[in-house]
C-alpha cells in the first residue's frame, strides 16, 4: 500500500485537524478531557502493538508513572518545565526501563507476562508511596509548563498543552502505524499465531517481543509525560497503583486493535462515560463502568473499532474474512 | 447488521452533544460542591458521616432552623444548591472532576476533601480556576506552605496537623509524665502522613521535654498493610510505656483488634491523634487509652456553645447517632462559607457579594465554628487555627458510649507556629513564639 492510499495516515492526519478546530468550540473542562484521553490512549496504543502478538500487560502503569515521575521531579529538583525536554525525558527513562526488564519479561508469555508486569508496577509504588524524597503518597505538583520561552498561564497554557500534545500523539500514531506496517511490525501477529514456526522461519520471537515491549514502555512514558503535565500533580495512586493498569486494559478491551485510530476514541470514551457516571451516580459510578466493560465484551467483542470496520465491509460474502484480513494489515 | 452500529454511532453523537451543553449556572443559588469519600475505604468512616454533617447543615441554612449567629436563610439570601460527589480514585481523577464542576456545571464554592493527596493535587487547580475552596479535612501544613504561597482562592477551616501532634505532646508533658519516664516509641504509616505526624510529635516532645527520649528505632509499617504481628511483638518487648501511632481507619481497626488479643493496651499507653473517629466505630472495644485531635466529635461533648448542642440534638434525631469528627469538620467549612456571604453582603450594602468580596471577608477573619472559634491567622489569612482538646477515653456503660475525662484544652497559638514560619521548620527550631500560658 502506498503512503497516498493509506487510509489510516488520512485519518490521523484528519482527525488531528478536527481536533485542533475542536479546540475552538469546546468548552475549557472538555479540552482537559481531550488531553487526558491523548494520553491514556498513548498508553492503550503501547498495549495494542503487545496485544497484537497475543501478550497483555496488567502493569502499565509502571511506564505511564515513570513517564510521569520524570517529569515531576525534573519541576521540582531541577526546576525544569520546559514541555520539550521534560516529555523527551521522561519517554526515554520509561524507554530506558522498558529495555532493560524486557531480558526479562521477553521470556514469558500469557498470565505470566500479564502479571510480573503488574509485580514490577507495585515495586514502583512501593518505592514512590514510601520515600519522602520523592512526594511520598501526597505526590509532587508541578510548576506550570513552558513551551521553550513560550510561558503562557492559565487556561492559555492548557490550550498551549492540548495543541502540543495532539500535535505529538498525531506524530507518535503514525510512527507506530508504519512501524506495525513494516516486516518487523508483521511479525506480531506471527509471534501470536505460532512463535515456534517464526524460529523455524530464522526469527528469533523473544526480540520481536522485546522490540515491542521497549515500545510499548516508550509509549507508556509518553502518556506519562503529558498525563503529569495535563494534572500539574503526579501522585502514586492514580499513576502507578494497579488500578491504573486497569483502566488501560479497560480502554485497550473497549478500543479494539483493529487501528492505532481506536485507543484514542477508545480513551476519549472512557473518558466520557466516567465523567457522567460520576455525575449521575456518585455512589455507584464503579458499577456503571463495570457494566459498561461486560457490555462492549459480550456485544462488541472486537471493541469499538468494529463498528468502523463493519460500516466499511457491510454486507457480501467473506465480510468477516476481509474484516480479519483488514485487521492484520492495518 | 447495518441498522445496529448506525444507532449506536447515534447514541454515541448524542452523548457527546449532551457532554457539550455546559450546565449554565443558576442565578438564585449558590452552588456548592462537596467531594468526600462515597465509595471504597474511606466511605464508611470519614466520607459519609461527612456527608451526613454537610446535608444536615445545609437543610438548616435553607430553612434558616441554625441558631444564631447563622440562623438567617440561605448564603447571603440565597438558597443553597447542593452537589456531593466522590473523592476516591486518586489525584488525577479528583483534578479532571474540580475542572468539570466549576466549567461545567458552575459551581460557586467547594467545600470538602479528606485525603492529603486530593488537597495537594487540587490545590494550585483551585487557584487556576478561581473557585472558593475551603479546604475541610486533609491535614498537610504543605498547602500554604509549599504549594500556594500566595493564596487567593484557597482556604483551610481547620489546624494542619502540626497542631494537633504538638498538643499530643504537650498532653503528654502535663499529664502522663508517670507513663513517658522510659521513653516513648512509634508506630505510623509509612506515608506522608505517617512520616510527618511523627517527626511533629517527636520534635515538640524533645522541645518540651528533652529528658524524656524516644525509642532508638521507630516501626513505620506498610500503609493498608493491615498485619502487625511483628510490630505487635516489638512493642510488647519494648521498654518505652508511651506509643504515638497516627493509624487511622481500617488500619488502626486492625490494630486495636489484633493488639487487644495479645494484651498491648494493658502493658502500654497510646496517644492516637486520629484515633477519635475509629472510636466512634468501635466503642466499647476501643481500648482505655487517650485519643484526639480539636473540639470535634467525641471532644465536643459538653461544649455548651448553641450551635454544638444543635447540631449534637439534631443529627442524632436523623442518623440514630452521635457524630464523629468528619460530620464536624465538613458541616464547619459549610459554616465558614455561610460566615463569608453573610458578612460580604453586609459590607456590600445588603446586595448579594462577589467572590472577591467573600474571599476579603474570610480572609484573617475570627468566626464560630459549631463548638469552638477559628481564626484564620495563618497562610496569609488562609489558614485556619483553632484550639486542641487532648483527654482520656473511657467507656461508660451508664451513657453506652464512650466519655472522655481529664480534658486540657491548648490555645491555638500554643500548638500552631505563628504566621510566616513553617510548620516543621518551627517544631525543629523549639516551637519560638508559642504562647501557651
Amino acid at each position: 500500500m502506498t503512503w497516498r492510499r493509506d487510509k489510516t495516515l488520512w485519518g490521523l492526519t484528519l482527525g488531528l485537524a478536527a481536533l485542533l478546530l475542536l479546540n475552538f468550540v469546546v468548552p475549557d473542562w472538555f479540552t482537559n478531557i481531550l488531553t487526558l484521553s491523548l494520553a491514556r490512549g498513548s498508553v492503550a496504543l503501547g498495549l495494542l502493538v503487545l496485544w497484537r502478538c497475543g501478550l497483555i500487560s496488567f502493569g502499565h502503569a509502571l511506564y505511564f508513572g515513570f513517564g510521569a515521575y520524570t517529569v515531576g521531579l525534573m519541576s521540582r529538583y531541577l526546576g525544569i518545565t520546559d514541555a520539550f525536554l521534560t516529555i523527551a525525558c521522561g519517554v526515554v527513562t520509561a524507554g530506558v526501563l522498558a529495555y532493560g526488564l524486557g531480558f526479562l519479561l521477553r521470556q514469558y508469555r500469557g498470565i505470566f507476562f500479564a502479571l510480573l508486569n503488574m509485580a514490577f508496577s507495585m515495586i514502583l509504588y512501593g518505592v514512590l508511596a514510601k520515600l519522602e524524597e520523592l512526594g511520598s503518597t501526597d505526590g509532587i505538583s508541578l510548576e506550570a509548563t513552558t513551551y521553550l520561552w513560550y510561558a503562557p498561564l492559565g487556561a492559555e497554557n492548557k490550550t498551549a498543552l492540548f495543541v502540543f500534545a495532539a500535535i505529538l500523539t498525531w506524530g507518535v500514531a503514525v510512527l507506530v502505524h508504519l512501524y506495525l506496517r513494516s516486516t518487523l511490525g508483521h511479525m506480531t501477529t506471527a509471534v501470536r499465531e505460532n512463535e515456534i514456526r517464526l524460529g523455524y522461519l530464522g526469527y528469533s520471537g523473544e526480540r520481536a517481543v522485546h522490540a515491542k515491549y521497549v515500545i510499548s514502555g516508550l509509549l507508556g512514558g509518553f502518556g506519562g509525560a503529558v498525563a503529569a503535565l495535563t494534572i500539574g500533580h503526579v501522585d502514586p495512586d492514580s499513576m502507578v497503583y494497579w488500578p491504573v493498569s486497569g483502566d488501560f486494559v479497560f480502554i485497550a478491551i473497549l478500543s479494539g486493535t483493529g487501528n492505532v485510530v481506536a485507543p484514542f476514541i477508545g480513551a476519549l470514551m472512557y473518558e466520557l462515560i466516567r465523567t457522567y457516571a460520576f455525575d449521575q451516580f456518585p455512589g455507584i459510578w464503579q458499577l456503571i463502568m463495570g457494566g459498561t466493560l461486560l457490555a462492549i465484551i459480550m456485544f462488541l467483542p472486537n471493541g469499538l473499532w468494529s463498528l468502523v470496520e463493519r460500516r466499511r465491509s457491510r454486507g457480501g460474502p467473506g465480510s468477516a474474512d476481509r474484516l480479519q484480513a483488514r485487521e492484520e494489515e492495518a | 447488521m447495518n441498522a445496529i452500529p448506525r444507532t449506536r454511532f447515534m447514541a454515541l453523537a448524542a452523548a457527546l452533544a449532551v457532554s457539550l451543553a455546559a450546565g449554565a449556572a443558576s442565578a438564585q443559588t449558590v452552588k456548592v460542591a462537596v467531594p468526600t469519600f462515597l465509595t471504597g475505604g474511606g466511605a464508611p468512616t470519614y466520607g459519609v458521616p461527612a456527608k451526613n454533617g454537610v446535608e444536615l447543615v445545609v437543610r438548616a441554612i435553607n430553612e434558616g432552623t441554625l441558631p444564631a449567629p447563622y440562623d438567617s436563610v440561605g448564603m447571603a439570601g440565597r438558597k443553597v444548591d447542593l452537589v456531593v460527589y466522590d473523592e476516591s480514585g486518586g489525584g488525577t481523577k479528583q483534578v479532571t472532576e474540580l475542572r468539570n464542576k466549576v466549567q461545567k456545571e458552575g459551581v460557586d464554592v467547594v467545600a470538602g476533601y479528606i485525603s492529603s493527596g486530593s488537597c495537594a493535587a487540587i490545590a494550585r487547580v483551585a487557584e487556576e480556576l478561581q473557585v472558593l475552596t475551603l479546604l475541610s479535612i486533609c491535614g498537610t501544613p504543605r498547602i500554604f506552605e509549599e504549594l500556594v504561597k500566595e493564596p487567593k482562592y484557597l482556604f483551610r477551616i481547620i489546624n494542619h496537623s502540626t497542631g494537633g501532634n504538638v498538643g499530643a505532646a504537650h498532653y503528654v508533658v502535663r499529664k502522663l509524665r508517670g507513663n513517658v519516664k522510659d521513653g516513648y516509641i512509634g508506630i505510623n504509616q509509612n506515608y506522608a502522613w505517617g512520616q510527618d505526624a511523627w517527626r511533629d510529635f517527636n520534635l515538640a516532645m524533645q522541645t518540651l521535654s528533652p529528658e524524656f527520649k524516644p525509642a532508638r528505632k521507630q516501626q513505620f509499617p506498610k500503609l493498608f498493610s493491615g498485619q502487625y504481628g511483628t510490630e505487635i511483638s516489638v512493642l510488647l518487648r519494648a521498654k518505652e510505656k508511651l506509643v504515638h501511632s497516627s493509624f487511622w481507619g481500617g488500619d488502626l481497626e486492625a490494630f486495636i483488634a489484633q493488639g487487644t488479643a495479645r494484651g498491648l493496651f494493658e502493658r502500654k499507653t497510646f496517644v492516637w491523634p486520629v484515633g477519635e473517629i475509629t472510636a466512634h466505630r468501635l466503642g466499647k472495644k476501643f481500648p482505655n487509652g487517650q485519643l484526639a485531635r480539636g473540639p470535634y466529635g467525641l471532644y465536643a461533648e459538653g461544649i455548651d456553645t448553641p450551635l454544638n448542642k444543635w447540631f449534637r440534638s439534631e443529627f442524632r434525631k436523623a442518623y440514630k447517632q452521635s457524630p464523629s469528627s468528619p460530620a464536624y469538620h465538613y458541616a464547619d467549612s459549610i459554616l465558614a462559607a455561610k460566615y463569608a456571604y453573610d458578612t460580604a453582603m453586609k459590607a456590600n450594602g445588603g446586595k448579594f457579594p462577589s467572590t472577591d468580596q467573600v474571599i476579603k471577608a474570610l480572609e484573617h477573619a475570627t468566626f464560630d465554628i459549631l463548638a469552638a472559634k477559628v481564626k484564620m491567622s495563618l497562610g496569609k489569612g488562609h489558614q485556619a487555627v483553632t484550639s486542641d482538646r487532648w483527654g482520656y477515653a473511657e467507656w461508660d456503660d451508664a451513657k453506652g458510649e464512650i466519655v472522655v475525662r481529664d480534658v486540657v484544652e491548648f490555645k491555638a497559638e500554643c500548638v500552631n507556629p505563628p504566621e510566616g514560619v513553617n510548620a516543621a521548620e518551627w517544631v525543629k527550631g523549639g516551637m519560638k513564639g508559642a504562647k501557651c500560658d
